[in-house]
C-alpha cells in the first residue's frame, strides 16, 4: 500500500486527465446542483474534450457515453440494439477504409462485451486477422479471441492465418498470433501449431518464450495428451534465463505433476532450489510485488512442492527447512504475505507431516483467524480444515474463534466455517453440527447451496446418528424445510427405517420409533407449507402405524389425514397417500374388531374424490367404498396389519394363466403376438393378416359383436386398475366390468399367486413416469424402481397410492396387447439391467447398521426435539434483509445520482486532502464534494462511503435476525460461558494452553 | 485457473469481461446478472470472495469499479486479489492514475494489457515492468503502424483496386 501511494506521489505529475478535464472542472462543480440538463451538456462537452485523447470517433464516443447515461437496462438495450442495425447495415458496405473498420469492429466487441449477439460482424473480424498491418491484425485477434469460443465454425479459417503469424519476424505478431492460440486453438486444431509453438520455446525474445510456453499449457488444459511427450522442453526452460519464462514453465509442469507425480520426483531439488533463491531475493528487483520476491511464483512452487511432498518422505524432508524460511520471512502485515503464508499451510498440510513445521503452521493458522480481516479468518478456517486431518486437536484452541465465524453476518465465511465443521463431524458432536447446519439451511435461498447443506445433514444423520429418534427428528427438519430439495431416496430411505426398526429382534424399541415418529408427525402436520415428499411420508406413517400402539385413536388419526387431504387439495399424489392412509386405518380397526364408521368429514372426502378429475384418486375412493362393504376376514387379508416389510412371491411368467390361454384360444380367440414381432415384422403380419381382415371389412356383418373377451389374461392388469394397497386382491375374471363393483370376488395374496401377478405387471405400468419413487417401503426411485421392485419381490400389500392409474375399462384387447407387451419389455430391459435394489437395501441397510451400532436412546431427547421442530420454522432469512438493502440503495443510487459517478479516480490517490487544489481536476472529475473525498481516501482500505451507510443498515437489519441462541459478542460472562459450552458439546475443549482464549477473542 | 474476469460498475454496468472458459453468450449474461447481484449488494468489511455454483469469485472495489475473478474452489483467494491488484496497477501506470472513464472509453486498451497479464486464465508476466514494456512496444508498433496504414497502404490498396 504504501509502495503504491509512492508511486502515487510520482505519477500524479503527469496528468492527462487534468490536461483533459480542467476545462470541465468548472461545470462539474455545478453539475452538484444536479440539474439534468446542465448535466447533459457537461457530458457532451466532455465527450468532445475527450475526443482527442480516447481516440476514437465521436459518433462511437457517443455511444459509450449514453449507454453510460442509460438509466435502465432496458433503455441501455435500446440504445446497443440501434448500434446493431446501424453496424449491421455499415459494416457490410462496399470499400470501407480499414481504419473505420477497425472501429467497427471494436464497436462489435463493445456490443458483445454488454451482452448483445454480434455474430453478424464476427466473420470481419476473421477477416481482419488476415490483415498485413499489424495494427489491424492486433485488433482483428482481439476481437476474434473474444468473440468466438473454441468450438466455433469461423475458427479454421484462422487456424491458417496464426500458422503463417508465428513464423513472422517481427514478435510482436508472433505474440498476438500465441495469445490467439491460448484461447482459439482446440483439440482438432492442436496438431497444425503445435510443431511451431515448440519451435517457438527457443524464441530470442523472452516474451515469445513466455507465450510459447503458456501456449502449451493451454493446450493441455484441451488435450492432455497433446503435450505429455514434451516434458523435457519444459524442464529446460525451468532454467530459462528469464525469470518470466521460469515463471511460466510452473504452470505445465504443474499440470502433469497433477496428472502423475513420480516421474517428477528427481525436480524436486531443482524446485526447491529456486523456491530458495527466490526467497532469498536473488530475483530482479521487477520482480517484487510490494517489498516481496516474486510472490506469484513462490506460491506456485509451493502448490508443486505440495504435490511432490504427498506421501513422500524423503521429497518432503528436502522441503521443510526452505518453508519453514519462507514462513518466517513471510510478511503478515501485507495480503501477499498471507497469501504465501496460506499456501505454506496448504503445502504443509499436504506433505509428510514434519511437527515442527505444523506448529509454525497452527501459529500462523491462529494469526489468521485473530485477525479483523473477513478475508483473513476465510483463509484461517480453510486452512484450519486442511490442517485438522493431520493434527485433529488443532481445532482445540480455536473453537472460540471458529464459533464466531460461525455467527458473523458474512455469508461467504458462515458457509466457509459449516464445511470446517461438517470435516471435523464425528459421534460426539454430529448432533449439534447437524442442527446448526439445518438452523442455517432454513435462513439461505440460495438452492444450489440448500440442496448441498441438507444432502451434508442427511450424510451426517445417516453416518453418525446417536439415536433413531434423533435421526427421525433430524430428517422430519430436513424435510421440512428443503424437502423439495433433498434426493427423493432419503425420504424412502427414512420410511424404511421407520417400517423396518433397526433391531432384528428389539420390537419394543421398533414400536417406541414409531410411536415417536407418528407423534412428531402428528405436531408437525398442521403446519402449512409442508413440501409434498414429506407429506407423503407423513401420510404413509401415519396410516401404517397412526393407530398401531392404541394412543391415538382412530377417529384422531383419520382427522388429521382428512385434514391434510383437504389443506392440500391441489396436491393429488398426497391426496392419495392420504386416502389410501385412511383406508389403512379404517382396515387396522375392523381387523382389530373394533366397531368403526368413517368420519364425515372422511365420508365426504370420499365423496369428493370419487368424482376427481384424477382417475387415480377416483378409484382409490372407490375402492375404499368398496372395503367399506366387506366382513372383517377379507379385510385382514387385504389389508393385513404392518405388512409392508413382507414379501410377496411374484411368478414372473405368469404360467398360472397358461390354462387360462390354452382355454380361450381353444375358444377362437387370437395368440397373443409379442411386440417386438408385431412392429418388427409390420408388414408382413399385415399380409398375414390379410384374409381375415379382408373378411370383416369387406363384408357386412349381420350377427351382433361377440361379447367382448379378454384374449390374453395379462391384458388384466391394465385394464382392471386396483390401487397397490389392493394389489394382493386379485380378481378372478379378467374384467371390464367397472371396478365400482363392491362384489368384487376377492383373493388374498396367500392362496393366489395369480394375485401378485397382476399386481406386479400393474405395478410396473403404474410405476412407468410416475412422479412418486418411493411408495413403497423398500423401493429405490426413477424408473429403474419398477424393475427392482421386481428383483426384491416386495409385497405391495401397503404400497402406495399410484397416481398415474387409469381406468380404462374398455380397451380394445389388441390395444391392451401392446400396451402390456411395451410395459413387459421395459421390465424385461430394467431387469436384465441389473439387481440395483437389492444390493440398494442392503446398502441402506448397512446405513441403518451404523446407526444401530451408535445408538443410544436419550428417552429424554424425545419430549425436547419435537419443540425445536416447530420452534426451527422460523422465516426471515438474514440474507434476505441483506439483499433487499443494498439493492434499493442501488436503484435509488442510479436514478439520483449523476451519470459521471463513473468518473470517479479508480487509483486517484491523492491522499493529500489538503493538496485539494492541486488536485482540483482530479476531484472534479469525481464530481467530488467533501462527501465524495473520503471515497478517495479510502480506496485501498476498502472503505468506501456508500458501502459504510450500507453496513449501518445491514447491522441494523442483521442483528434483530440474530437467533436467541445466538452467541453474540462482547464481553458478556454468560454469552461467554454459553459458547464455551457449545464447544465443548462440539467435541473441543478448552485447556490451560491458552487461557486467554476468551480475552483474545471477545475482545 | 481463472475462468473469466470481470469488470462491473457499482450501478451493475459492465465495463470488461473476457472468459477464458467456454461460456455462450446467454450464460454469460446470467453470469454476469447473477454476480452482480450477489457482489454489487455486499457490504465493505465482509469477505472479498463469495462461493458461487461450486466456483468461487473473489473481488475487489476500487472507487466504483468492481473488479471480479472467477477461480477453482483449490486456488489460493488471497492471491488472486494480488492479481488483481497486479492488474489495476499495471492499469494505472499505463494510464496515468486510471479511473473508470479511462476503462468506458478504452476498454480495447484495457484488453491488451489484460492479455499481457493474463493468458489461458493464469498469471502470465508477474513483473510489472516487463507487461509496461510489452504494451508501450505494441503501442508504438501501432503508431508506426497507423502512420503507414494511412499512407502507403492506403496508397496501395487505393492502387490495387
Amino acid at each position: 500500500m504504501l509502495a503504491l501511494k509512492q508511486l502515487h506521489d510520482q505519477e500524479s505529475k503527469n496528468d492527462k486527465k487534468r490536461r483533459l478535464h480542467s476545462s470541465c472542472a468548472g461545470h462539474f462543480i455545478k453539475s452538484h446542483n444536479s440539474n439534468l440538463e446542465q448535466l447533459k451538456t457537461i457530458g457532451r462537452e466532455l465527450a468532445m474534450g475527450s475526443q482527442g485523447g480516447f481516440g476514437q470517433s465521436k459518433e462511437f464516443l457517443d455511444l459509450v457515453k449514453s449507454i453510460g447515461e442509460a438509466r435502465s437496462k432496458s433503455e441501455e438495450d435500446r440504445i446497443v440494439l440501434r448500434e446493431i442495425e446501424t453496424l449491421k447495415r455499415r459494416i457490410n458496405e462496399p470499400d470501407i477504409p480499414k481504419r473505420k473498420m477497425k472501429e467497427y469492429i471494436i464497436r462489435l466487441v463493445y456490443i458483445e462485451m454488454l451482452g448483445h449477439d454480434a455474430s453478424f460482424g464476427y466473420i470481419h473480424a476473421v477477416k481482419m486477422t488476415h490483415d498485413d498491418s499489424v495494427l489491424l491484425k492486433r485488433t482483428g485477434y482481439l476481437a476474434v479471441t473474444l468473440f468466438l469460443n473454441e468450438d466455433h465454425d469461423l475458427i479454421i479459417l484462422i487456424v491458417n492465418t496464426i500458422q503463417k503469424d508465428l513464423r513472422s519476424d517481427n514478435y510482436l505478431v508472433v505474440c498476438a498470433a500465441l495469445n490467439a492460440c491460448c484461447k482459439l486453438i482446440n483439440e482438432e486444431t492442436i496438431p497444425a501449431v503445435l510443431q511451431q509453438v515448440v519451435e517457438l520455446l527457443g524464441h530470442q525474445k523472452e516474451a515469445v518464450r513466455k507465450k510459447a510456453v503458456m501456449a502449451l499449457h493451454s493446450f493441455h488444459h484441451k488435450s492432455p495428451s497433446s503435450v505429455n511427450h514434451l516434458i523435457s522442453n519444459f524442464r529446460k526452460k525451468l532454467a530459462d534465463n528469464d525469470p518470466g519464462v521460469m515463471g511460466a514453465t510452473l504452470f505445465p509442469l504443474y499440470d502433469l505433476i497433477t496428472i502423475d507425480v513420480n516421474p517428477h520426483k528427481d525436480l524436486v531439488a531443482s524446485f526447491v532450489n529456486i523456491l530458495k533463491q527466490v526467497a532469498e531475493r536473488r530475483l530482479p528487483k521487477t520482480y517484487d510485488y510490494h517489498q516481496t520476491p516474486a510472490p506469484f511464483i513462490q506460491i506456485k512452487l509451493l502448490k508443486i512442492l505440495a504435490l511432490l511432498g504427498s506421501g513422500d518422505k524423503k521429497s518432503s524432508e528436502q522441503m521443510y527447512t526452505v518453508i519453514g524460511d519462507i514462513m518466517r520471512k513471510s510478511d503478515t502485515a501485507s495480503n501477499i504475505g498471507n497469501a504465501i503464508l496460506y499456501e505454506c499451510i496448504c503445502c504443509i498440510s499436504s506433505i509428510q507431516p514434519s511437527p515442527k513445521l505444523l506448529e509454525t503452521a497452527a501459529d500462523a493458522i491462529a494469526n489468521f483467524l485473530k485477525s479483523d480481516s473477513h478475508n483473513l479468518k476465510y483463509m484461517g478456517i480453510d486452512a484450519l480444515g486442511r490442517l485438522i486431518r493431520i493434527s485433529p486437536d488443532i481445532a482445540e484452541q480455536h473453537q472460540l474463534a471458529v464459533i464466531d465465524c460461525l455467527e458473523d453476518p458474512d455469508d461467504t465465511l458462515k458457509r466457509k466455517t459449516f464445511e470446517l465443521l461438517y470435516k471435523m463431524t464425528k459421534s460426539s458432536n454430529v448432533e449439534v453440527i447437524v442442527d446448526r447446519m439445518i438452523d442455517y439451511m432454513i435462513s439461505i435461498n440460495d438452492n444450489h447451496y440448500k440442496t448441498e447443506t441438507a444432502s451434508r445433514c442427511v450424510e451426517l444423520a445417516e453416518q453418525f446418528a446417536p439415536s433413531n429418534h434423533w435421526f427421525i427428528q433430524t430428517m422430519n427438519k430436513v424435510f421440512q424445510h428443503a424437502g423439495d430439495l433433498v434426493n427423493p431416496k432419503v425420504a424412502h430411505n427414512l420410511m424404511r427405517l421407520i417400517a423396518e426398526g433397526f433391531g432384528e429382534d428389539d420390537d419394543t424399541a421398533d414400536s417406541q420409533l414409531r410411536l415417536s415418529a407418528v407423534e412428531s408427525y402428528l405436531k408437525i402436520v398442521d403446519e402449512p407449507k409442508l413440501p409434498s415428499a414429506f407429506l407423503q411420508v407423513i401420510c404413509w406413517v401415519l396410516g401404517e402405524y397412526g393407530t398401531a400402539d392404541g394412543k391415538y385413536s382412530a377417529s384422531y388419526i383419520s382427522g388429521k389425514l382428512c385434514d391434510v387431504a383437504e389443506a392440500h387439495s391441489t396436491d393429488d399424489i398426497v391426496k392419495g397417500y392420504a386416502v389410501t392412509a385412511l383406508m389403512k386405518v379404517y382396515c387396522f380397526e375392523r381387523a382389530a374388531g373394533r366397531k368403526t364408521s368413517l368420519l364425515p368429514e372422511c365420508q365426504s372426502l370420499l365423496e369428493e374424490l370419487s368424482a376427481s378429475h384424477s382417475s387415480d384418486l377416483q378409484q382409490r375412493a372407490y375402492e375404499f367404498r368398496a372395503i367399506l362393504d366387506l366382513d372383517t376376514n377379507a379385510i385382514e387379508n387385504i389389508m393385513p396389519l404392518d405388512a409392508s416389510c413382507e414379501d410377496i412371491e411374484i411368478d414372473k411368467n405368469l404360467s398360472f394363466l397358461d390354462d387360462y390361454v390354452q382355454k380361450s384360444i381353444e375358444q377362437g380367440a387370437e395368440p397373443y403376438i409379442p411386440e417386438s414381432e408385431r412392429s418388427g415384422t409390420l408388414n408382413i403380419s399385415k399380409i398375414r393378416n390379410h384374409n381375415s381382415y379382408e373378411h370383416s371389412t369387406h363384408s357386412l356383418r349381420f350377427e351382433a359383436y361377440e361379447v367382448p373377451k379378454p384374449v390374453v389374461p395379462t391384458n388384466i392388469p391394465t385394464t382392471v386398475t386396483y390401487p397397490t394397497d389392493l394389489v394382493p386382491v386379485t380378481v378372478s375374471e379378467p374384467s371390464y366390468q367397472p371396478s365400482v363393483q363392491p362384489t368384487w370376488p376377492l383373493v388374498p395374496v396367500s392362496d393366489a399367486g395369480s394375485g401378485s401377478v397382476s399386481g406386479s405387471s400393474e405395478l410396473k405400468l403404474r410405476l412407468d413416469g410416475v412422479q412418486k419413487k418411493w411408495g413403497k417401503p423398500t423401493y429405490s426411485s426413477g424408473a429403474s424402481s419398477s424393475a427392482s421392485n421386481f428383483e426384491s419381490n416386495r409385497t405391495m400389500v401397503n404400497g402406495a397410492p399410484q397416481p398415474d392409474t387409469v381406468i380404462s375399462k374398455p380397451h380394445a384387447p389388441r390395444q391392451s396387447h401392446v400396451e402390456v407387451s411395451e410395459e413387459k419389455q421395459k421390465l424385461a430391459a430394467s431387469l436384465f439391467g441389473g439387481t440395483t435394489s437389492r444390493s440398494e437395501r442392503k446398502q441402506s441397510g448397512g446405513a441403518t447398521g451404523h446407526s444401530k451400532v451408535s445408538r443410544i436412546t436419550n428417552p429424554g431427547e424425545d419430549k425436547v426435539r419435537p419443540a425445536t421442530v416447530t420452534a426451527v420454522v422460523q422465516p426471515p432469512p438474514p440474507d434476505l434483509l441483506d439483499l433487499g438493502e443494498p439493492v434499493a440503495d442501488t436503484s435509488g443510487y442510479s436514478s439520483t445520482v449523476d451519470p459521471f459517478k463513473q468518473l470517479e479516480g479508480l487509483l486517484d490517490l491523492s491522499q493529500d486532502v489538503n493538496a485539494a487544489s492541486a488536485s482540483a481536476s482530479a476531484a472534479a472529475t469525481t464530481g467530488a464534494t467533501a462527501s465524495n473525498d473520503p471515497d478517495l481516501l479510502s480506496l485501498y482500505s476498502g472503505i468506501d462511503t456508500v458501502g459504510n451507510q450500507n453496513l449501518t443498515s445491514m447491522n441494523g437489519s442483521v442483528n434483530p435476525t440474530k437467533r436467541t441462541t445466538s452467541l453474540t459478542k462482547g464481553p458478556n460472562l454468560k454469552d461467554a460461558l454459553d459458547k464455551d459450552a457449545l464447544v465443548r458439546q462440539m467435541g473441543v475443549n478448552p485447556t490451560s494452553q491458552n487461557p486467554n482464549l476468551f480475552s483474545d477473542l471477545l475482545g | 485457473m481463472i475462468h473469466f474476469v470481470l469488470l462491473i460498475s457499482r450501478q451493475g454496468k459492465v465495463r470488461l469481461t473476457k472468459w477464458y472458459s467456454p461460456y455462450t453468450q446467454k450464460e454469460r449474461s446470467k453470469v454476469i446478472r447473477e454476480l452482480s447481484g450477489m457482489i454489487l449488494t455486499r457490504g465493505p468489511k465482509l469477505c472479498n470472495f463469495v462461493e458461487w455454483r461450486g466456483f468461487k469469485v473473489v473481488y475487489k472495489r476500487y472507487a466504483s469499479l468492481y473488479f471480479c475473478m472467477c477461480i477453482n474452489q483449490e486456488d489460493n483467494e488471497l492471491e488472486v486479489l494480488e492479481i488483481i491488484h497486479h492488474y489495476v496497477e499495471i492499469l494505472d501506470r499505463y494510464f496515468g492514475s486510471v479511473c473508470e472513464l479511462d476503462l468506458i472509453f478504452n476498454f480495447h486498451k484495457a484488453y491488451y494489457i489484460l492479455d499481457e497479464v493474463l493468458i489461458a486464465g493464469e498469471l502470465q508476466e508477474s513483473s510489472k515492468k516487463t507487461v509496461a514494456r510489452l504494451v508501450a512496444a505494441q503501442d508504438s508498433l501501432v503508431e508506426a503502424a497507423k502512420e503507414e496504414a494511412a499512407s502507403i497502404s492506403n496508397i496501395i490498396a487505393q492502387a490495387t483496386k
